[in-house]
């Protein structure tokens, strides 16, 4: 199990954002979940990842993470006074064996496609640039879990095309349990084996959108089911 | 079960975008046709008489006048003697202020502790210190290095804490969820991030020292820069006081380029060089 979250519950001032919500996460699952603006999709992954603060009085319910939690943000985060090599490098503890953290980080670039990059500063990367060395930082530390916290949200088109292909094929060969949080029903149905749509601070519906290649009609009735969940009118003409 | 926690972010800094690019352009000589002209035109005023030569001495006085300073050892025994009092005001100064800044950055007991008397004492302009300094520490070497110290103190103080207090909050969470240690966000994150607005205090600390090393110099010294001005004037030697003048002008600008060239090595990660570091 990569994550199971039980009766989970959180309130910012009264206000309550999470209402005893329940998410399983298997093995190696790829699963997306959507939702409106502030309809809490980013503080379930804030708590899975362990940036929110589970002692807190506005917390309540079962939050179970394996050890080894990695996140990419919407923006890359990437320390810009350090190269990117040692942006992947930097703070990883596991046991490498004979490998030194630099090797590592280089394979890891080598798979994002990012090597001729490796010893640039962070600030001189192109937008995809940036977040393909922020998928590598958080794959070279081998996650059980995998937060993806609107990764391609601030792409262009075409870039992001790329990002979907090179992070199902990242996840195939890793395997690690993803949760991707998208305000995109597109790219949800497209990468995810389970899309789920959070409203009213718990999980309101769960789709299969099936194999890969995904099914063309089969994605469009999707779409307008979820859509549809998700409150949006859309005019079909 | 994740147990690792941290403050939420609290409000959104956006990333400051870099300055547009300084483009770097070989010196343009037209710039040198004003201050030159200038020259020429003191030279002038002095050769007609029109500058009295116990007001204003003449560029060819005050030339010759450096040659033969130098020659007699006066200006190159009072620089060094100037030269050490700010070197270890400002080592002194510097240690001071960038520990305190750190202590009140770093820690919020630190900051609830350090940052109102650092807060209050700042606003006192620290050259009417001098008399106070003078019953208490005499005419020595310790009133003047003190004075340096004071000086460069409260801009490192200022600068390093709110170097350490700006980090991107958004940073240091992406450190914490890659597993950096305590440490290691302090030595890769904050220390780093802190370190602009650093090197900012050190330009503004460096031009807070000379001011202070002449103003303690000249009033009251036996040795330095500021005495051998001050012995000038008793003498009328207006040629003299101008080198020392221009001693002093050139020590500030020699430091504030050492300070711009660290900038652009420790900084060089900032694709568009440091900020106004083009004048």
């Amino acid at each position: 199990m990569s994550a199971r979250v039980r009766g989970l519950t959180r309130e910012f001032a009264g206000r309550r954002v999470l209402d005893g919500l329940d998410l399983t996460i298997d093995d190696g699952e790829f699963v997306a979940l959507l939702g409106r603006s502030g309809s809490g999709k980013s503080t379930l992954l804030r708590l899975l990842a362990g940036l929110d603060d589970t002692s807190d009085a506005g917390v309540s319910g079962a939050v179970d993470v394996p050890g080894s939690v990695a996140v990419a943000f919407q923006e890359p985060r990437l320390l810009p006074w350090r190269s990117v090599r040692d942006n992947v490098a930097l703070g990883l503890h596991r046991d490498l064996g004979t490998e030194t953290p630099g090797t590592v980080a280089d394979r890891a670039l080598d798979e994002v496609g990012l090597t001729p990059r490796a010893g640039a500063w962070p600030l001189t990367l192109s937008g995809g640039e940036a977040q393909r060395a922020s998928l590598a930082r958080a794959l070279v530390r081998e996650p059980e879990l995998l937060l993806l916290d609107e990764p391609f949200g601030a792409l262009d088109a075409l870039t992001r095309i790329t990002m979907h292909t090179l992070v199902l094929d990242l996840w195939r060969r890793h395997r690690p349990g993803v949760l991707l949080v998208t305000h995109d029903v597109d790219e949800a149905l497209l990468l995810a084996d389970r899309v789920l749509v959070l409203a009213d601070g718990r999980i309101g519906a769960e789709h299969l959108p099936g194999d890969r290649p995904r099914d063309p009609e089969r994605l469009v009735a999707l779409r307008r089911t979820v859509l549809d969940e998700l409150g949006v009118a859309e005019d079909a003409t | 079960m994740s147990s690792s926690t941290l403050d939420r972010a609290s409000g959104e800094r956006a990333a400051a975008p870099p300055p547009a690019a300084a483009r770097r352009r070989g010196p343009d000589l037209r710039r040198w046709i004003s201050p030159v002209a200038l020259v020429l035109l003191w030279q002038l005023a002095s050769s007609t008489g029109l500058l009295a030569e116990d007001e204003l001495a003449s560029p060819l006085r005050v030339l010759t006048a450096a040659v033969d300073v130098t020659l007699t050892g006066e200006l190159p025994e009072g620089l060094a003697v100037s030269l050490g009092r700010v070197l270890v005001g400002v080592a002194l100064g510097l240690t001071v202020g960038v520990g305190l800044g750190l202590l009140s950055g770093l820690s919020r007991w630190g900051g609830l502790l350090v940052d109102p008397p650092v807060q209050m004492l700042r606003t006192l302009p620290h050259l009417a210190l001098v008399p106070l300094f003078i019953l208490w520490f005499g005419v020595g070497e310790l009133p003047k290095v003190l004075l340096v110290a004071l000086g460069v103190l409260f801009p490192m103080y200022l600068n390093v804490h709110a170097g350490v207090r700006g980090v991107d909050p958004k940073l240091i969470e992406a450190a914490s969820v890659s597993g950096f240690t305590p440490a290691e966000r302090l030595r890769h994150v904050v220390l780093p991030g802190a370190m602009p607005s650093t090197l900012t205090g050190l330009r503004l600390a460096l031009g807070v020292a000379w001011l202070s090393i002449v103003v303690a110099e000249t009033t009251a010294a036996d040795a330095g820069l500021g005495y051998m001005i001050m012995n000038a004037r008793e003498f009328l030697r207006t040629d003299v006081i101008v080198v020392g003048l221009a001693v002093y002008a050139l020590l500030g600008l020699s430091t504030d380029a050492l300070v711009r060239r660290l900038e652009r090595t420790v900084l060089a990660w900032r694709p568009a060089g440091p900020a106004g570091a083009d004048r």
